[in-house]
């Protein structure tokens, strides 16, 4: 390895540029257009540097690479540590890749103070590379909880008509689910002895303290998910951010939670994992259905695609919490499929919305015979959302629906219904807006996609084809780090089996 | 024996009689001389502090060891910048009188006093002094209503919380048979079990205490004495004399009460719970600035005193980085408020900050990053202010303490939110005076850059403040 450090690199280059921007002075017009650059180049050169990081990644292990470690608190103990594994390689990957993307997107939407704009969107890829590399639990909620602050000014300053409704219900609803995690964060710290992630992986929490730190992180995770019942954030904040906020939104910010599960509550609470499966499930059920059938019934493109994700991140939390191998590895790159992929498709919406101005899906129609080149890309990322064979979506609720069928069949005889819903409000949705006849008068002179949307969704385009046909590129790397995961909790489930005997007899014999 | 332990506070006081003498013989046209000579004096006497040995003087009434030392360091800095941006404000609203910046003097001298009070005397002593100069300072626009009825208020309630604290002295004094601090810990630690007396004695000066720092329920007098005051005077009210008394409480509570933190812990968490809860749904209604910020500093206190339920080193530590951090935070935004003026004039309603992202770009930034900071999201510096006292309070296993904290936190983030919400989402009705004034940029700037640069490098901070409460653990 070499001593340059690469993790710190992709953290702070963000940070980095967002400095120099903010010194960027001159006319508003100079001002904007040196902002858009700044912000482009950093975050392309931030893409480059985090491939480095898949190219020097270590195969075969599930150890953390690229570890770091900083005091920073040392009278607390507290540290700047940060390392990867195959859990979180790729979801720093999906975060330096969308956010060039988001960049690229908003470079004609946004015309009023870009610069304060492209600092926002600088300091949000900061502390989102640094959430999914944090092995530190204060590093980790600092990151975590940080995010907020960019994204509440994105939605909230550049946001449609009921922003600030959107920007307070998205802060504050998130927030509270967070401080619960800290004070549980708190009792690690005294119970391990230091915030070190990986000391608290290794350190075996009593059954009862599993069960209330289990149920404070999953205050957070859930809200982060979004699970049903508290998903009402998601589709008010997706629809009133600007389009490369909802692409951040539900590419990269949904997936904290996920990671969140995977990363602490399952490694580090097996047992109150174990107990709460069921909980887990049924609420995972409730949303893959529920949800989908409420996204039938939209008339604003937008938030059609917001439930679509709640449903998502449902199979993704089923995915988790069957506890063996193909559900997790399934889970993992569900979420990183979904990411790609409504990400993509909130571009899409973009695209057209820029045109318009509006989300209503009724106001659009025979757009195939306008801009066949936008229906080809939208129809590819639709089959992906369904989860259509030979993309991204197929492989994922495959294994999900695998998965889950090992540990309980009506969990996955649910989860296979939400594919057929999904099937249906998608292509309802394609339908009513790219066929039909072009009557509208305002379509027909809608232009197709110029060069600049194709260079941003092409990549997106490749990518998915490449995830669905040939999974094995990401799912090798992924697969020890899951693996050790899934290890370790049976260990620790076979553990807490044999306890529970041994505890019986020892009340027995003691009477 | 050494009086030059007190040799800070020894010229602070002589210096504030020279500086008496200057202003009554030459009337109010050295007002602003008066006021740059006080400034600079407190600023010697906190290179004094910085430099100060420790040990006790004056027959053990007064002690100053390394937490005297760090919050005199505090409540010198807000002193010190309290008596700048009062000049600015009282030279443009006509008030040029050479008492006020004299009375700030003799305020901060008794802050020191109490601070570094090792009996029981000594602290009234110290608590009057600087409450009395803070009486007259509360009612110093003298012909304005709101003012003197602030002033009023403040008097009589102040004295009255001073009788109870007086007479919890005397109950600890007929149960123990000392006034001094070591005496009283002596004493109570011999016996079996504490005495009735004591026990009510503690409440006692508890009640007294918690009136200083205006904790509920003895918080009523402090948004009308926020809202009355002048503003910079409000500033100051929100800083120094907090600062004190907290560290008072703490020094009391630990000193000669310090083996009975049963007796104590119990009512500090109901006051610590009371003020989170208040201060975070209270403000939520308020229209005026500096109301908002009276509230705002009551559920402060209640998460300081988080840090002194908790009874451990920990939680001093804690409380004491909290301060540090608070001060920054505080100073910071009331010279924002103190910017706020439209066509000369002072406006204090909290729509009147719409739309100041655009006119007034960095104050703008400078005051999210405060309000952010006191709502203690991460990763500003109020959040590991918050950080620190609720991790003393998770390792004295006070779970219920640190819940309902960190939930009462994100209902106060709702007013701190609706102030960036005005700033940077809605549209101005009228700019406000773009010229902010030299000092206030100069003050916004440092308190900012403490606020972001404690991030990356919280040592000059947490490492001092962490030395000072082991000072009182006998570390």
């Amino acid at each position: 390895m070499t001593g340059v450090p690469l993790l710190s690199l992709t953290i702070f280059l963000p940070l980095i540029g967002a400095l120099f921007i903010l010194f960027v002075r001159g006319d508003a017009e100079t001002v904007a257009r040196n902002a858009r650059h700044v912000a482009l180049w950093t975050t392309a050169i931030t893409f480059v540097v985090s491939l480095f990081l898949w190219f020097g990644f270590e195969p075969g292990t599930a150890d953390f690479q690229f570890v770091e470690e900083v005091p920073w608190f040392p009278e607390f103990n507290i540290a700047y540590r940060v390392g990867i594994d195959g859990i979180s390689l790729f979801f720093v990957l999906l975060s330096t890749f969308l956010t060039p993307i988001c960049i690229l997107a908003s470079w004609e939407s946004i015309q009023t103070r870009v610069k304060e704009y492209m600092i926002a969107f600088l300091v949000l890829e900061t502390f989102m590379v640094g959430m999914f590399c944090a092995l530190d639990f204060f590093a980790f909620y600092v990151f975590f909880e940080g995010v907020l602050i960019p994204m509440f000014l994105i939605i909230g300053v550049w946001g449609g008509g009921n922003r600030i409704y959107a920007a307070f219900k998205f802060f504050l609803y998130t927030f509270l689910g967070s401080v619960l995690m800290l004070v549980a964060i708190l009792a690690i710290y005294w119970e391990v002895g230091d915030a070190s992630v990986v000391n608290a992986l290794a350190h075996g929490f009593s059954p009862e303290m599993q069960t209330w730190l289990w149920l404070a992180f999953f205050a957070s995770f859930a809200v982060k998910m979004p699970m049903w019942p508290v998903h009402t954030w998601l589709p008010d904040a997706h629809v009133e951010a600007p389009t490369a906020g909802s692409v951040i939104l539900a590419g990269v910010l949904l997936k904290m939670g996920g990671y969140g599960f995977l990363r602490f509550s399952i490694p580090m609470f097996p047992e109150a994992s174990a107990d709460f499966a069921p909980l887990v499930y049924t609420l995972s059920c409730i949303a893959v259905v529920y949800t989908s059938l409420v996204a039938l019934a939209q008339e604003d493109m937008k938030k059609l695609i917001a439930y679509s994700s709640v449903a998502h991140m449902g199979f993704v939390t089923i995915g988790l919490f069957t506890l063996n191998v193909q559900g997790i590895e399934g889970a993992m790159f569900q979420m990183l499929s979904h990411g790609v992929v409504s990400g993509a498709l909130f571009l899409c919406v973009g695209v057209v919305y820029d045109r318009l101005h509006t989300r209503d899906i009724s106001r659009y129609g025979g757009l195939v015979h306008r801009m066949p080149k936008y229906a080809l890309v939208f129809m590819i990322f639709t089959m992906a959302s369904v989860g259509l064979p030979g993309t991204s979506g197929f492989v994922g609720e495959f294994l999900v629906v695998a998965g889950a069928f090992q540990d309980n069949t009506w969990v996955a005889a649910i989860a296979a219904t939400g594919l057929i819903l999904g099937a249906a409000y998608m292509l309802y949705l394609y339908r009513r807006v790219i066929f039909g006849k072009l009557e509208k008068d305002d379509l027909k002179a809608m232009m197709d996609l110029n060069w600049r949307e194709i260079g941003i969704l092409a990549p997106l385009v490749l990518i998915v084809i490449w995830m669905g046909v040939y999974p094995s590129s990401f799912l090798d790397l992924i697969h020890p780090s899951v693996d050790a995961i899934v290890t370790q909790t049976n260990l620790a489930l076979e553990a807490a089996a044999a306890r529970v005997p041994e505890t019986a007899a020892a009340a027995s014999g003691a009477h | 024996m050494s009086w030059t332990v007190a040799l800070p506070e020894v010229v602070l006081a002589v210096g504030t009689m020279a500086l008496l003498m200057l202003g009554v013989f030459r009337g109010n046209q050295s007002t602003t001389l008066v006021a740059i000579l006080s400034a600079v004096l407190v600023v010697i006497v906190l290179g004094l502090s910085v430099f100060g040995q420790t040990g006790e003087a004056f027959g053990g009434l007064f002690v100053e060891n390394g937490i005297t030392a760090f919050v005199k360091i505090l409540t010198l800095v807000g002193s010190a910048v309290g008596i700048i941006m009062a000049m600015d404000f009282f030279r443009r609203e006509g008030m040029q009188r050479f008492e006020y910046p004299l009375l700030m003097l003799t305020a901060t001298l008794g802050m020191m006093l109490m601070v570094s009070a090792n009996d029981f005397i000594a602290l009234y002593m110290g608590i009057e002094l600087q409450s009395l100069s803070l009486y007259v300072l509360a009612a110093f626009r003298r012909d304005s209503l709101r003012s003197t009825e602030a002033g009023l208020k403040y008097f009589v309630l102040g004295a009255l919380s001073s009788g109870m604290l007086l007479y919890g002295c005397s109950l600890v004094y007929g149960f123990s048979g000392f006034t001094g601090f070591d005496a009283v810990a002596n004493a109570l630690n011999s016996g079996e079990g504490v005495p009735l007396g004591v026990a009510a004695g503690i409440v006692f000066v508890v009640a007294g205490l918690a009136f200083k720092i205006s904790a509920v329920p003895f918080h009523m007098w402090t948004p009308d004495v926020y809202e009355g005051a002048p503003t910079p005077i409000t500033a100051f009210f929100a800083v120094a004399p907090k600062i004190a008394a907290m560290a008072m409480v703490i020094r009391v509570l630990y000193g000669p009460f310090g083996n009975m933190v049963d007796v104590w812990q119990q009512v500090i968490i109901f006051i610590s719970l009371a003020s989170m809860i208040l201060g975070a749904f209270a403000a939520v209604a308020q229209t005026s600035i500096k109301r908002l910020m009276a509230y705002s500093s009551i559920g402060h206190v209640g998460y300081a005193l988080v840090g002194v339920a908790a009874g451990t080193q920990a939680g001093v530590s804690g409380v004491l980085i909290y301060f540090a951090l608070y001060l920054f935070m505080n100073v910071g935004t009331f010279a924002c408020i103190l910017s706020m003026r439209r066509g000369g004039r002072m406006v204090e309603s909290i729509d009147d900050l719409a739309g100041l992202s655009r006119s007034h770009p960095l104050m703008a930034a400078a005051l999210a990053a405060f309000m952010f900071s006191m709502a203690g999201v991460p990763p500003l510096a109020g959040f590991w202010g918050k950080l620190y006292v609720f991790q003393a309070a998770v390792g004295s296993e006070l779970y219920v303490l640190a819940v309902v904290g960190v939930l009462s936190s994100v209902i106060s983030c709702f007013y701190y939110l609706r102030i960036i919400k005005l700033m940077y989402f809605d549209d101005s009705v009228e700019a406000l005076d773009r010229n902010i004034g030299g000092e206030m940029k100069a003050i916004l700037l440092a308190c900012s850059a403490v606020i972001l640069l404690f991030i990356f490098v919280p040592g000059p901070i947490a490492g001092p403040a962490t030395a000072a409460a082991a000072s009182l653990f006998g570390g």
